[in-house]
């Protein structure tokens, strides 16, 4: 029982951290109608960026603000020196083009920090447990990404929909022209937007640092996930993408702890933990599948578009 | 098709007559590398073909191609590790394997449109791909080395790189040639006018969702077939195979020769791989000069230059090279 609530608050961490990536992707994806697959770069540069501050400062805090405010400028760049010149094209494009600036910002972080990995160090008081429940003990760490998370998700909702420069975007999103005519900078707007969504990706990668270690094509795998996560929730809600990335991080989290022992009813011990973890990386993606056989446009379509 | 001498006729006769001579070139005294580089050319020429046949004719952008390469080269693999070794068993398998599975995706995410059927396929690969990690008995993530290639008569002894390299040329028109044909019938007929207005197409009276189904899993043969030709050339599978950058990979040829043109996905493929083993050469022969020992260094980090390559011909090079070669008009 311990076991299963520890693995749920796991899965809810790696949910939420699935979330923080997913938001930027789905707004983007949402409001430019941009597939961006070198989302998952912003992350890698954003973890990347936190080590070396951290190196550079010898503070966590200090060096995940930095790094948070690097990786907003690097998304802003990008957006004015690239993306600014996807919008309106075809799909296709947008996964040419920014599979090519996948390919770029991997190079690049290879020449600037050499290809061998970093790791970000956890100051000492992260880098304790707490008690939760009697015999059970979990890491602060985790817990403050839960929470850290939270919060974000939550200023998130609240700028998009209670915010001026929330109803800007939503309107932006479902009439480009009349905003623009009504006077609104539209093109600041989406740079704005889309370096939001760099700073979240960037928040993701630099709180998932100190538990993996960063290095080249961390982002690729983490985000096909997002993809799925948008995909289930439905592509441009942010609400959506919420319930997917919490279903996704149980999903995975729980299938990893628990399927090895189910498969082990039914087949050899050994045999079951061979195919257990790839079982397991299975069934999201067959989730999305059937939430797209069933929903093609998602469990949350947004609607009037 | 026209046969009037134009640039663009001219620079692919004169790919085909090089890829033609390429072997005796190499039995002269060429750099015997040059061989094997070619025959991975054509062989993801192959699979480039196909995904064109979708996605530049039938508008189906498959994030997931790399799939059936995966799976023929795993029906080749898994055979002969069972001790079937003859390419009359393996082959035909892998083939349709692969348009077994290209039934099912392709049933399944045809249902979808535009982006998520871009993902839905990304994501049926990736299914895939851990089904392949998960393959225990066949070597699972690290991969399963084929000791013997697909054995035919013995006059066509595939381990005769030469041989090879001709029999994979000879497929590769072959199926240039198949989808010449099928976009120029009837069917591809229905096929381009779905991608073009799919509501219309129904409302005329084709069923078009069971003419891209076909279309897809012919697509999806034609490239089990490449992957047969894969295990065979590099003896090995593995997962590594049918990772979504391989996928990419394939798109990116695709687009760089040309969107529904049918030599440009050859074009794409020499392109590219040349592009990819010449680039770091050429940064550090032209460099070296200049810049000294840093330009040894900067063409190990040649991807840095092809990345931004590849945005500005997504940017101002639409149609791909072949689109520049026939001149001017965007499409």
């Amino acid at each position: 029982m311990l076991l299963l609530i520890e693995q749920i608050l796991n899965g809810l961490q790696l949910g939420l951290l699935l979330f923080l990536l997913a938001a930027g992707l789905t707004l983007v994806f949402g409001i430019m109608d941009l597939v961006n697959l070198a989302h998952g770069s912003l992350y890698m540069i954003g973890a990347y960026f936190a080590a070396t501050f951290a190196a550079l400062t010898g503070s966590f805090v200090l060096a995940a603000i930095l790094a948070l405010g690097a990786t907003l400028l690097v998304g802003m760049a990008v957006e004015v020196i690239a993306m600014r010149r996807l919008y309106g094209r075809d799909h296709l494009d947008h996964v040419l083009a920014t599979f090519g600036l996948i390919l770029f910002f991997n190079e690049l972080v290879r020449l600037l920090w050499g290809p061998a990995g970093m790791n970000l160090p956890l100051p000492g008081w992260l880098n304790t447990s707490v008690q939760l429940l009697p015999g059970l003990q979990y890491p602060t760490y985790r817990i403050a990404i839960i929470l850290v998370s939270l919060a974000v998700a939550v200023l998130l909702y609240v700028t998009v929909m209670r915010t001026r420069i929330g109803m800007l975007i939503r309107a932006g999103a479902s009439n480009r022209e009349m905003v623009s005519a009504l006077g609104v900078n539209i093109k600041l707007l989406y740079t704005l937007v889309f370096g939001l969504g760099a700073a979240l990706a960037g928040l993701a990668g630099l709180m998932q640092a100190p538990i993996l270690t960063v290095q080249i094509g961390m982002g690729e795998n983490i985000l096909i996930l997002a993809f799925v996560v948008i995909i289930i929730g439905g592509i441009g809600s942010i609400r959506g993408a919420l319930i997917a990335a919490i279903l996704i991080g149980l999903i995975d989290t729980i299938g990893r702890s628990y399927l090895p022992d189910l498969l082990r009813l039914v087949m050899s011990p050994r045999g079951a933990s061979a195919i257990a973890p790839a079982v397991s990386s299975m069934l999201i993606y067959a989730l999305m599948a059937l939430v797209l056989i069933v929903r093609p446009q998602g469990l949350f379509p947004v609607s009037g578009k | 098709m026209s046969a009037r001498l134009t640039l663009r006729n001219a620079v692919v006769a004169g790919l085909l007559v090089f890829l033609v001579l390429l072997p005796v070139y190499v039995s002269h005294g060429g750099n015997p590398f040059l061989l094997t580089l070619f025959t991975r050319i054509l062989i993801l020429a192959v699979a480039a073909t196909s995904l064109n046949l979708i996605m530049g004719y039938g508008g189906m952008v498959s994030f997931g191609h790399a799939v059936f390469i995966g799976a023929g080269g795993y029906a080749v693999g898994i055979l002969a590790e069972e001790g079937v070794a003859s390419g009359f068993v393996q082959w035909p398998v892998a083939v349709a394997v692969s348009a077994l599975i290209a039934l099912v995706i392709g049933a399944l995410s045809l249902r979808t449109r535009g982006v998520y059927f871009i993902m839905i396929t990304l994501g049926f690969a990736q299914v895939l791909y851990y089904v392949t990690v998960g393959l225990d008995r066949y070597g699972g993530d690290d991969g399963l080395t084929i000791y013997t290639r697909s054995e035919f008569f013995r006059a066509l002894n595939l381990s005769n790189k030469t041989t090879f390299y001709y029999v994979c040329l000879a497929l590769l028109f072959a199926v240039i040639a198949l989808v010449w044909r099928l976009v120029n019938s009837r069917f591809g007929l229905v096929i381009r006018g779905s991608r073009s207005n799919d509501r219309r197409m129904q409302a005329i009276g084709f069923p078009t969702f069971r003419y891209r189904l076909v279309c897809f899993v012919i697509a999806g043969a034609i490239c089990g077939l490449a992957g047969a030709l894969l295990a065979n050339h590099t003896e090995f599978v593995s997962p590594a195979m049918m990772h979504w950058t391989r996928s990419g990979d394939l798109i990116v040829m695709v687009v760089l020769g040309g969107l529904g043109s049918l030599f440009g996905p050859l074009i794409g493929a020499v392109t590219l791989l040349v592009f990819e083993e010449s680039l770091p050469l050429l940064i550090k022969s032209l460099g070296t000069p200049i810049f000294g020992a840093g330009a040894a260094r900067a063409a190990e980090y040649w991807q840095i230059v092809l990345g931004p390559l590849l945005l500005l011909i997504v940017l101002y090079a639409r149609g791909g090279i072949d689109g520049l070669l026939k001149g001017g008009r965007r499409g």
